[in-house]
Protein backbone atom coordinates (compact mmCIF):
# COMPACT_ATOMS: atom_id res chain seq x y z
CA UNK A 1 0.00 0.00 0.00
CA UNK A 2 1.13 3.47 -0.47
CA UNK A 3 0.17 6.58 1.39
CA UNK A 4 0.51 10.16 0.81
CA UNK A 5 0.93 12.87 3.64
CA UNK A 6 2.33 15.96 4.74
CA UNK A 7 4.85 15.70 7.84
CA UNK A 8 3.59 17.98 10.84
CA UNK A 9 6.90 18.12 12.41
CA UNK A 10 8.01 21.16 11.60
CA UNK A 11 6.91 24.54 9.20
CA UNK A 12 9.10 23.34 6.75
CA UNK A 13 5.79 20.31 5.91
CA UNK A 14 7.97 17.53 4.08
CA UNK A 15 5.32 15.90 1.54
CA UNK A 16 6.32 12.14 2.72
CA UNK A 17 5.43 8.65 0.09
CA UNK A 18 4.79 5.88 3.05
CA UNK A 19 5.17 2.29 1.71
CA UNK A 20 3.48 -0.14 3.72
CA UNK A 21 2.11 -3.15 4.76
CA UNK A 22 -0.38 -3.49 7.37
CA UNK A 23 1.32 -1.62 10.21
CA UNK A 24 4.35 -1.85 9.16
CA UNK A 25 6.34 0.42 7.36
CA UNK A 26 8.44 -0.84 4.09
CA UNK A 27 9.85 2.26 3.08
CA UNK A 28 9.31 6.44 2.87
CA UNK A 29 10.07 9.13 0.48
CA UNK A 30 10.61 13.10 0.60
CA UNK A 31 11.43 13.28 4.55
CA UNK A 32 14.60 15.49 5.39
CA UNK A 33 15.28 14.44 8.53
CA UNK A 34 13.95 11.34 11.03
CA UNK A 35 10.93 13.09 12.38
CA UNK A 36 9.54 12.18 8.88
CA UNK A 37 10.45 8.88 9.76
CA UNK A 38 8.82 9.19 13.07
CA UNK A 39 5.51 10.56 12.03
CA UNK A 40 4.97 8.09 9.10
CA UNK A 41 5.81 5.06 11.35
CA UNK A 42 2.79 6.85 13.91
CA UNK A 43 0.03 7.66 11.15
CA UNK A 44 0.37 4.35 9.88
CA UNK A 45 0.06 2.11 12.79
CA UNK A 46 -1.64 4.78 15.59
CA UNK A 47 -1.95 8.07 14.42
CA UNK A 48 -1.80 11.18 16.96
CA UNK A 49 -2.29 14.89 17.24
CA UNK A 50 -1.56 17.45 20.32
CA UNK A 51 -5.51 18.67 21.20
CA UNK A 52 -5.46 22.48 22.01
CA UNK A 53 -8.65 23.78 22.77
CA UNK A 54 -10.67 25.83 25.29
CA UNK A 55 -12.51 24.88 29.18
CA UNK A 56 -14.79 27.36 31.00
CA UNK A 57 -13.55 28.97 33.79
CA UNK A 58 -15.79 30.10 37.25
CA UNK A 59 -14.67 33.41 38.68
CA UNK A 60 -11.48 34.44 36.31
CA UNK A 61 -10.65 37.77 34.72
CA UNK A 62 -11.25 35.22 31.43
CA UNK A 63 -14.32 33.22 30.45
CA UNK A 64 -12.30 30.59 29.12
CA UNK A 65 -8.93 28.78 29.89
CA UNK A 66 -6.82 27.60 27.22
CA UNK A 67 -5.46 23.79 27.58
CA UNK A 68 -3.46 21.13 25.21
CA UNK A 69 -2.88 17.86 25.75
CA UNK A 70 0.83 17.16 27.27
CA UNK A 71 1.54 14.55 24.72
CA UNK A 72 0.04 13.88 21.46
CA UNK A 73 -2.99 11.54 21.89
CA UNK A 74 -4.48 9.12 19.70
CA UNK A 75 -6.86 10.77 16.70
CA UNK A 76 -9.62 8.80 17.66
CA UNK A 77 -9.93 10.01 20.55
CA UNK A 78 -10.25 13.73 19.82
CA UNK A 79 -14.04 13.88 19.55
CA UNK A 80 -14.58 12.31 22.82
CA UNK A 81 -11.94 14.54 24.54
CA UNK A 82 -13.71 17.49 23.47
CA UNK A 83 -17.23 16.36 24.25
CA UNK A 84 -15.77 15.76 27.86
CA UNK A 85 -14.33 18.99 28.15
CA UNK A 86 -16.98 20.94 27.01
CA UNK A 87 -19.12 19.23 30.42
CA UNK A 88 -15.75 20.56 32.63
CA UNK A 89 -15.85 24.33 34.59
CA UNK A 90 -12.38 24.96 36.36
CA UNK A 91 -12.25 27.77 39.18
CA UNK A 92 -9.68 30.31 39.18
CA UNK A 93 -7.04 30.91 39.77
CA UNK A 94 -5.33 28.67 37.23
CA UNK A 95 -1.57 28.58 36.41
CA UNK A 96 -0.28 27.78 33.69
CA UNK A 97 1.10 23.91 33.24
CA UNK A 98 -1.95 23.44 35.58
CA UNK A 99 -3.31 19.53 34.86
CA UNK A 100 -6.61 20.22 34.61
CA UNK A 101 -7.64 16.42 33.57
CA UNK A 102 -5.03 13.63 34.36
CA UNK A 103 -4.99 10.94 32.55
CA UNK A 104 -8.29 11.39 30.45
CA UNK A 105 -9.87 7.77 28.65
CA UNK A 106 -7.18 6.12 30.76
CA UNK A 107 -4.71 7.39 27.87
CA UNK A 108 -2.24 8.59 30.14
CA UNK A 109 -2.76 11.81 28.63
CA UNK A 110 -3.09 14.76 30.44
CA UNK A 111 -5.04 17.90 29.88
CA UNK A 112 -3.08 21.52 30.69
CA UNK A 113 -3.66 24.69 31.11
CA UNK A 114 -1.65 26.95 28.45
CA UNK A 115 -2.50 30.38 30.31
CA UNK A 116 -2.37 31.92 33.49
CA UNK A 117 -5.93 32.99 34.57
CA UNK A 118 -6.10 35.18 37.57
CA UNK A 119 -9.46 35.34 40.27
CA UNK A 120 -11.44 37.81 39.12
CA UNK A 121 -11.85 40.80 41.76
CA UNK A 122 -15.55 41.39 41.44
CA UNK B 1 -8.16 69.87 28.76
CA UNK B 2 -5.49 68.06 31.32
CA UNK B 3 -1.60 68.23 30.99
CA UNK B 4 0.71 66.65 28.69
CA UNK B 5 3.12 64.92 31.35
CA UNK B 6 6.63 65.23 29.03
CA UNK B 7 9.49 62.87 29.76
CA UNK B 8 12.69 61.77 28.83
CA UNK B 9 13.26 57.92 27.90
CA UNK B 10 16.23 56.06 26.00
CA UNK B 11 13.65 54.28 24.21
CA UNK B 12 9.70 53.60 23.62
CA UNK B 13 8.84 50.56 22.37
CA UNK B 14 5.37 50.80 20.42
CA UNK B 15 3.72 47.19 20.82
CA UNK B 16 4.04 44.18 23.69
CA UNK B 17 3.61 41.60 20.87
CA UNK B 18 5.96 38.93 20.25
CA UNK B 19 7.96 40.88 18.90
CA UNK B 20 8.01 44.29 20.71
CA UNK B 21 8.32 42.04 24.15
CA UNK B 22 11.65 40.08 22.35
CA UNK B 23 13.01 43.76 20.95
CA UNK B 24 12.31 45.26 24.66
CA UNK B 25 14.49 42.40 26.14
CA UNK B 26 17.17 42.27 23.73
CA UNK B 27 17.40 46.14 24.12
CA UNK B 28 17.77 46.02 27.88
CA UNK B 29 20.05 42.94 27.58
CA UNK B 30 22.75 45.05 25.40
CA UNK B 31 22.57 47.82 27.80
CA UNK B 32 19.40 50.58 27.48
CA UNK B 33 18.60 51.15 30.65
CA UNK B 34 15.03 53.30 30.69
CA UNK B 35 12.75 52.12 28.17
CA UNK B 36 8.92 51.53 28.18
CA UNK B 37 7.21 48.84 26.32
CA UNK B 38 3.56 50.53 25.30
CA UNK B 39 0.39 48.78 24.62
CA UNK B 40 -2.97 49.63 23.99
CA UNK B 41 -4.02 46.60 24.86
CA UNK B 42 -4.54 45.58 28.58
CA UNK B 43 -3.08 42.40 27.89
CA UNK B 44 0.57 41.45 26.96
CA UNK B 45 1.47 39.13 24.18
CA UNK B 46 -0.42 40.46 21.75
CA UNK B 47 -2.28 38.41 19.29
CA UNK B 48 -0.64 34.92 21.00
CA UNK B 49 -3.02 34.57 23.40
CA UNK B 50 -5.38 34.07 21.14
CA UNK B 51 -3.39 31.42 19.32
CA UNK B 52 -4.15 28.37 21.61
CA UNK B 53 -3.17 26.26 19.30
CA UNK B 54 0.38 24.74 19.11
CA UNK B 55 3.21 24.90 16.86
CA UNK B 56 5.04 27.74 18.23
CA UNK B 57 8.63 27.80 19.37
CA UNK B 58 10.31 24.86 16.96
CA UNK B 59 12.98 26.84 15.13
CA UNK B 60 13.96 29.48 18.21
CA UNK B 61 13.55 27.07 21.26
CA UNK B 62 13.19 23.34 19.40
CA UNK B 63 9.36 22.94 21.30
CA UNK B 64 6.04 22.95 20.35
CA UNK B 65 4.52 25.23 21.84
CA UNK B 66 1.01 27.30 22.39
CA UNK B 67 0.91 31.26 21.40
CA UNK B 68 0.09 31.84 25.33
CA UNK B 69 2.79 29.28 26.67
CA UNK B 70 5.52 31.36 23.91
CA UNK B 71 4.23 34.48 24.79
CA UNK B 72 4.28 33.93 28.41
CA UNK B 73 8.37 32.95 28.41
CA UNK B 74 9.00 36.35 26.98
CA UNK B 75 6.71 38.20 29.43
CA UNK B 76 8.16 36.22 32.30
CA UNK B 77 11.29 37.76 31.62
CA UNK B 78 9.95 40.87 30.48
CA UNK B 79 9.00 41.51 33.96
CA UNK B 80 12.66 39.72 35.70
CA UNK B 81 14.75 42.47 33.37
CA UNK B 82 11.82 44.85 35.64
CA UNK B 83 10.95 46.35 31.71
CA UNK B 84 7.94 49.13 32.78
CA UNK B 85 5.15 48.39 30.10
CA UNK B 86 2.02 50.54 29.94
CA UNK B 87 -1.09 48.98 29.45
CA UNK B 88 -4.09 50.10 27.96
CA UNK B 89 -2.40 52.83 26.43
CA UNK B 90 -2.37 54.29 22.65
CA UNK B 91 0.37 56.10 20.79
CA UNK B 92 -1.49 59.17 19.48
CA UNK B 93 1.74 60.08 17.35
CA UNK B 94 4.98 60.00 16.49
CA UNK B 95 7.26 62.59 15.37
CA UNK B 96 10.64 62.75 13.30
CA UNK B 97 12.16 64.33 16.75
CA UNK B 98 11.25 60.73 18.50
CA UNK B 99 8.46 62.20 20.56
CA UNK B 100 5.89 60.17 21.16
CA UNK B 101 2.21 60.92 22.21
CA UNK B 102 0.54 58.57 24.71
CA UNK B 103 -2.92 58.38 25.92
CA UNK B 104 -2.72 56.34 28.93
CA UNK B 105 -5.53 55.40 31.67
CA UNK B 106 -2.66 58.09 33.73
CA UNK B 107 -3.39 60.73 31.23
CA UNK B 108 -1.75 62.02 28.46
CA UNK B 109 2.04 61.42 28.16
CA UNK B 110 5.06 62.77 26.16
CA UNK B 111 8.07 61.13 25.82
CA UNK B 112 11.08 62.57 24.08
CA UNK B 113 12.90 59.49 22.92
CA UNK B 114 16.28 58.57 22.13
CA UNK B 115 15.12 56.03 19.82
CA UNK B 116 11.73 54.47 18.73
CA UNK B 117 11.21 50.72 17.88
CA UNK B 118 7.66 50.23 15.30
CA UNK B 119 6.19 46.86 16.71
CA UNK B 120 2.63 46.99 15.94
CA UNK B 121 1.93 44.41 13.98
CA UNK B 122 -0.51 43.66 11.65
CA UNK B 123 -4.34 43.86 10.76
CA UNK B 124 -6.68 41.76 8.85
CA UNK B 125 -7.97 42.12 5.12
CA UNK B 126 -11.68 42.61 5.20
CA UNK B 127 -14.68 42.25 3.03
CA UNK B 128 -14.48 46.12 1.86
CA UNK B 129 -10.87 45.36 0.64
CA UNK B 130 -11.60 42.15 -1.44
CA UNK B 131 -14.84 43.56 -2.66
CA UNK B 132 -17.21 40.65 -2.42
CA UNK B 133 -20.60 41.76 -4.07
CA UNK B 134 -23.57 40.89 -2.54
CA UNK B 135 -25.90 41.59 0.49
CA UNK B 136 -24.15 42.79 3.43
CA UNK B 137 -25.69 40.88 6.18
CA UNK B 138 -24.47 39.76 9.76
CA UNK B 139 -21.98 36.56 9.76
CA UNK B 140 -18.96 38.16 7.68
CA UNK B 141 -16.07 37.33 9.91
CA UNK B 142 -12.43 37.73 9.15
CA UNK B 143 -10.55 34.54 10.53
CA UNK B 144 -8.72 36.72 13.44
CA UNK B 145 -11.59 38.03 14.69
CA UNK B 146 -13.59 34.65 14.77
CA UNK B 147 -10.61 33.32 16.91
CA UNK B 148 -10.81 35.89 19.04
CA UNK B 149 -14.40 35.17 19.59
CA UNK B 150 -14.01 31.28 19.81
CA UNK B 151 -10.53 31.19 21.68
CA UNK B 152 -11.20 34.24 24.30
CA UNK B 153 -14.69 35.38 24.50
CA UNK B 154 -16.70 31.92 24.25
CA UNK B 155 -18.64 33.11 21.48
CA UNK B 156 -19.38 30.55 18.60
CA UNK B 157 -19.62 32.60 15.23
CA UNK B 158 -21.62 30.22 13.23
CA UNK B 159 -22.76 26.53 11.90
CA UNK B 160 -22.13 26.13 9.02
CA UNK B 161 -19.21 28.04 7.49
CA UNK B 162 -17.22 28.83 4.19
CA UNK B 163 -13.59 30.16 4.81
CA UNK B 164 -12.63 32.09 1.71
CA UNK B 165 -8.62 32.06 1.64
CA UNK B 166 -6.18 29.37 2.77
CA UNK B 167 -3.63 31.60 4.76
CA UNK B 168 -2.66 29.74 8.30
CA UNK B 169 -5.14 31.04 10.52
CA UNK B 170 -8.31 30.52 7.88
CA UNK B 171 -6.81 26.76 8.08
CA UNK B 172 -6.32 26.75 11.87
CA UNK B 173 -10.03 28.26 11.92
CA UNK B 174 -11.01 25.64 9.78
CA UNK B 175 -9.78 22.75 12.66
CA UNK B 176 -11.05 25.04 15.62
CA UNK B 177 -14.47 25.42 14.42
CA UNK B 178 -14.90 22.22 13.87
CA UNK B 179 -13.74 20.56 17.13
CA UNK B 180 -16.27 22.92 18.34
CA UNK B 181 -19.42 21.11 16.18
CA UNK B 182 -19.56 23.58 13.30
CA UNK B 183 -19.61 22.21 10.21
CA UNK B 184 -16.86 23.20 7.41
CA UNK B 185 -18.14 23.15 3.75
CA UNK B 186 -15.12 24.22 1.88
CA UNK B 187 -12.09 26.14 2.18
CA UNK B 188 -12.09 28.49 -0.84
CA UNK B 189 -8.28 29.21 -2.67
CA UNK B 190 -8.39 31.68 -5.41
CA UNK B 191 -4.62 31.17 -6.50
CA UNK B 192 -3.90 27.31 -7.26
CA UNK B 193 -1.51 27.07 -4.56
CA UNK B 194 -2.09 27.85 -0.96
CA UNK B 195 -0.67 30.59 1.32
CA UNK B 196 -0.79 28.15 4.31
CA UNK B 197 1.77 26.18 5.78
CA UNK B 198 1.85 22.75 4.23
CA UNK B 199 0.88 21.01 7.50
CA UNK B 200 -2.06 23.09 8.04
CA UNK B 201 -3.49 21.18 5.27
CA UNK B 202 -2.76 18.30 6.37
CA UNK B 203 -3.48 18.59 10.54
CA UNK B 204 -6.31 21.27 9.82
CA UNK B 205 -7.77 20.42 6.60
CA UNK B 206 -7.26 16.27 5.52
CA UNK B 207 -7.46 15.51 8.93
CA UNK B 208 -10.96 16.82 9.01
CA UNK B 209 -12.33 15.94 5.60
CA UNK B 210 -12.43 19.55 5.05
CA UNK B 211 -12.31 20.12 1.22
CA UNK B 212 -9.80 22.98 -0.03
CA UNK B 213 -11.23 24.34 -3.72
CA UNK B 214 -7.97 25.61 -5.05
CA UNK B 215 -8.31 28.35 -7.86
CA UNK B 216 -12.01 29.24 -6.54
CA UNK B 217 -13.61 32.30 -5.11
CA UNK B 218 -16.49 33.19 -3.29
CA UNK B 219 -18.01 35.71 -5.86
CA UNK B 220 -21.44 36.59 -4.12
CA UNK B 221 -22.79 36.58 -0.50
CA UNK B 222 -26.60 36.12 -0.28
CA UNK B 223 -29.04 36.88 3.12
CA UNK B 224 -31.15 39.69 3.89
CA UNK B 225 -30.20 39.67 7.97
CA UNK B 226 -27.48 36.73 8.28
CA UNK B 227 -25.94 35.05 5.53
CA UNK B 228 -27.67 32.39 4.05
CA UNK B 229 -25.54 31.16 1.74
CA UNK B 230 -22.63 32.06 -0.51
CA UNK B 231 -21.90 31.81 -4.41
CA UNK B 232 -18.54 30.24 -5.36
CA UNK B 233 -17.06 29.57 -8.79
CA UNK B 234 -13.55 28.55 -10.53
CA UNK B 235 -11.84 31.20 -11.74
CA UNK B 236 -9.32 30.88 -15.10
CA UNK B 237 -5.24 31.96 -14.72
CA UNK B 238 -6.24 35.79 -14.96
CA UNK B 239 -8.35 34.95 -11.54
CA UNK B 240 -11.26 35.93 -13.13
CA UNK B 241 -14.44 33.73 -12.71
CA UNK B 242 -15.40 31.34 -15.22
CA UNK B 243 -19.18 32.00 -16.42
CA UNK B 244 -21.58 29.21 -16.29
CA UNK B 245 -19.37 26.80 -13.13
CA UNK B 246 -21.16 29.15 -9.85
CA UNK B 247 -21.76 26.65 -7.08
CA UNK B 248 -24.25 28.20 -4.13
CA UNK B 249 -23.51 26.72 -0.77
CA UNK B 250 -26.00 27.18 1.98
CA UNK B 251 -24.13 28.79 5.12
CA UNK B 252 -24.89 30.90 7.80
CA UNK B 253 -21.14 31.92 8.09
CA UNK B 254 -18.17 33.45 5.64
CA UNK B 255 -15.06 33.53 6.70
CA UNK B 256 -12.09 35.77 5.56
CA UNK B 257 -8.67 34.87 5.88
CA UNK B 258 -7.56 36.72 2.83
CA UNK B 259 -4.21 38.37 4.26
CA UNK B 260 -2.76 40.74 6.74
CA UNK B 261 -1.75 44.50 6.04
CA UNK B 262 1.17 46.12 8.22
CA UNK B 263 0.13 48.17 10.67
CA UNK B 264 1.77 51.58 9.98
CA UNK B 265 -0.53 54.29 9.68
CA UNK B 266 1.84 55.63 12.80
CA UNK B 267 4.62 54.74 10.87
CA UNK B 268 3.31 57.25 8.14
CA UNK B 269 2.33 60.06 9.75
CA UNK B 270 6.37 60.16 11.37
CA UNK B 271 7.53 59.96 7.38
CA UNK B 272 8.99 56.91 7.85
CA UNK B 273 9.52 55.72 4.23
CA UNK B 274 7.12 52.54 3.39
CA UNK B 275 7.77 49.89 0.88
CA UNK B 276 4.50 49.06 -1.51
CA UNK B 277 5.34 45.23 -2.09
CA UNK B 278 5.99 44.27 1.94
CA UNK B 279 3.51 47.36 3.41
CA UNK B 280 6.34 47.93 5.86
CA UNK B 281 9.29 50.02 6.44
CA UNK B 282 11.83 50.49 4.13
CA UNK B 283 15.00 49.44 6.25
CA UNK B 284 18.72 48.62 6.07
CA UNK B 285 20.28 45.61 7.81
CA UNK B 286 20.57 47.40 11.69
CA UNK B 287 16.81 47.22 10.96
CA UNK B 288 16.58 51.17 10.52
CA UNK B 289 13.94 52.70 9.14
CA UNK B 290 14.42 56.14 6.74
CA UNK B 291 14.12 57.91 10.17
CA UNK B 292 17.59 58.05 12.01
CA UNK B 293 16.83 56.27 15.33
CA UNK B 294 13.66 54.55 14.57
CA UNK B 295 13.70 50.87 13.93
CA UNK B 296 10.72 48.04 12.91
CA UNK B 297 10.45 44.42 13.16
CA UNK B 298 7.65 41.90 13.19
CA UNK B 299 4.40 42.26 11.90
CA UNK B 300 4.56 45.68 11.48
CA UNK B 301 7.60 45.45 9.47
CA UNK B 302 6.76 42.88 7.18
CA UNK B 303 4.33 40.12 7.70
CA UNK B 304 5.92 36.40 8.85
CA UNK B 305 4.24 33.24 8.81
CA UNK B 306 6.42 31.91 11.92
CA UNK B 307 6.50 33.42 15.34
CA UNK B 308 10.01 32.75 16.14
CA UNK B 309 11.12 34.49 12.69
CA UNK B 310 9.66 37.55 14.58
CA UNK B 311 11.10 37.23 18.02
CA UNK B 312 14.92 36.90 16.38
CA UNK B 313 14.26 39.89 14.18
CA UNK B 314 12.73 41.86 17.05
CA UNK B 315 15.97 40.74 18.79
CA UNK B 316 18.35 42.34 16.63
CA UNK B 317 16.06 45.26 16.10
CA UNK B 318 16.06 45.96 20.02
CA UNK B 319 20.42 45.39 19.58
CA UNK B 320 20.65 48.11 17.17
CA UNK B 321 18.65 50.27 18.90
CA UNK B 322 20.82 49.72 21.96
CA UNK B 323 23.93 50.16 20.09
CA UNK B 324 22.17 53.61 18.40
CA UNK B 325 21.01 54.94 21.91
CA UNK B 326 24.68 54.22 23.46
CA UNK B 327 26.34 55.94 20.74
CA UNK B 328 28.31 53.07 18.83
CA UNK B 329 29.90 54.75 15.21
CA UNK B 330 27.44 54.80 12.56
CA UNK B 331 28.40 53.61 8.78
CA UNK B 332 26.01 55.37 6.62
CA UNK B 333 26.92 54.72 2.93
CA UNK B 334 24.31 51.55 1.76
CA UNK B 335 24.16 49.49 -1.09
CA UNK B 336 20.44 48.75 -2.49
CA UNK B 337 19.10 45.52 -2.31
CA UNK B 338 16.75 44.90 -5.21
CA UNK B 339 14.06 41.70 -5.96
CA UNK B 340 14.51 40.40 -9.28
CA UNK B 341 12.95 37.94 -11.69
CA UNK B 342 10.61 35.43 -9.21
CA UNK B 343 11.28 36.96 -6.22
CA UNK B 344 8.27 39.11 -4.55
CA UNK B 345 10.68 40.54 -1.58
CA UNK B 346 14.14 40.88 -0.05
CA UNK B 347 14.45 42.68 3.28
CA UNK B 348 16.46 44.72 4.20
CA UNK B 349 16.41 46.90 1.17
CA UNK B 350 19.46 49.10 2.03
CA UNK B 351 22.45 47.02 3.20
CA UNK B 352 26.48 48.07 4.42
CA UNK B 353 28.72 46.44 2.36
CA UNK B 354 31.32 44.29 4.33
CA UNK B 355 29.32 42.84 7.13
CA UNK B 356 27.78 39.79 7.97
CA UNK B 357 23.98 40.24 7.47
CA UNK B 358 20.89 38.21 7.01
CA UNK B 359 18.12 38.35 4.31
CA UNK B 360 14.60 37.55 4.03
CA UNK B 361 13.39 36.51 1.09
CA UNK B 362 10.27 35.11 -0.21
CA UNK B 363 9.56 33.54 -3.59
CA UNK B 364 6.62 34.65 -6.44
CA UNK B 365 5.78 31.24 -6.57
CA UNK B 366 5.96 27.92 -5.19
CA UNK B 367 8.40 25.91 -6.99
CA UNK B 368 10.58 22.62 -7.06
CA UNK B 369 15.12 22.49 -7.10
CA UNK B 370 14.69 26.68 -7.69
CA UNK B 371 18.24 28.52 -7.50
CA UNK B 372 18.44 31.81 -6.20
CA UNK B 373 21.14 33.48 -7.15
CA UNK B 374 22.75 36.53 -5.76
CA UNK B 375 23.91 39.35 -8.68
CA UNK B 376 26.12 42.45 -8.07
CA UNK B 377 24.94 43.74 -11.61
CA UNK B 378 25.76 40.92 -14.16
CA UNK B 379 28.15 39.10 -11.78
CA UNK B 380 27.28 36.02 -9.69
CA UNK B 381 28.18 36.77 -6.23
CA UNK B 382 26.56 33.31 -4.90
CA UNK B 383 23.99 31.26 -5.17
CA UNK B 384 22.11 28.67 -3.13
CA UNK B 385 19.63 25.45 -4.51
CA UNK B 386 16.28 24.79 -3.00
CA UNK B 387 14.33 21.40 -3.44
CA UNK B 388 11.07 23.25 -2.31
CA UNK B 389 10.46 26.87 -2.39
CA UNK B 390 6.86 28.56 -1.26
CA UNK B 391 5.86 31.72 -0.62
CA UNK B 392 3.93 31.15 2.66
CA UNK B 393 7.37 29.99 3.54
CA UNK B 394 9.72 32.63 4.33
CA UNK B 395 13.63 31.84 3.47
CA UNK B 396 16.51 33.68 5.10
CA UNK B 397 20.26 33.55 3.89
CA UNK B 398 23.58 34.39 5.31
CA UNK B 399 25.22 36.62 3.06
CA UNK B 400 29.22 36.76 4.54
CA UNK B 401 31.34 39.79 4.74
CA UNK B 402 33.63 38.40 2.13
CA UNK B 403 30.47 38.04 -0.21
CA UNK B 404 29.23 41.66 -0.21
CA UNK B 405 33.59 43.16 -0.30
CA UNK B 406 32.79 44.97 -3.45
CA UNK B 407 29.83 44.73 -4.77
CA UNK B 408 28.30 48.02 -5.98
CA UNK B 409 24.36 46.50 -5.63
CA UNK B 410 22.74 43.50 -5.11
CA UNK B 411 20.27 42.11 -6.81
CA UNK B 412 18.30 38.64 -5.65
CA UNK B 413 16.51 36.45 -8.54
CA UNK B 414 15.20 32.82 -9.25
CA UNK B 415 17.67 31.17 -11.96
CA UNK B 416 16.61 30.06 -14.65
CA UNK B 417 16.77 25.94 -15.24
Amino acid sequence: MRKEMICIGCPMGCYLAVDYVGKTIRDVNGNRCKVGLEYAEKEISNPERTLTTTVKVKNGNLPLVSVRTNKPISKNKIFDTMDFLAKIEVEAPIKIGESIVQNIFNTGVNIVATKNILKNKS
Amino acid sequence: MSEIKSRDADLVVIGAGPAGLAAAISAKKNGVQDLFVIERNDWLGGILPQCIHDGFGIELLQEQLTGPEYAQRYIDELRKLEISCMLSSMVLEITPEKKVFVASPAGLFCFNAKAIILAMGCRERTRGQICIPGTRPAGVYTAGVTQNLINLKNVIVGKDVVILGSGDIGLIMARRLTLEGAKVHAVVEILPHTNGLPRNIQQCLIDYDIPLLLSHTVIEIHGQNRVDSVTISPVDENLKPIKGKEQRITCDTLLLSVGLIPENDLSKKCGVKLSSVTGGAVVNETLETSVPGVFACGNALHVHDVVDFVTLEAERAGKSAAEYILGKPRKMERIRVEAGNGIRYVLPQRILRCTDLELSIRVACPGENVTIGFFDGKKLVKKKKFRKVHPARMIKIMLGKSETVAIKALKVEVLGK
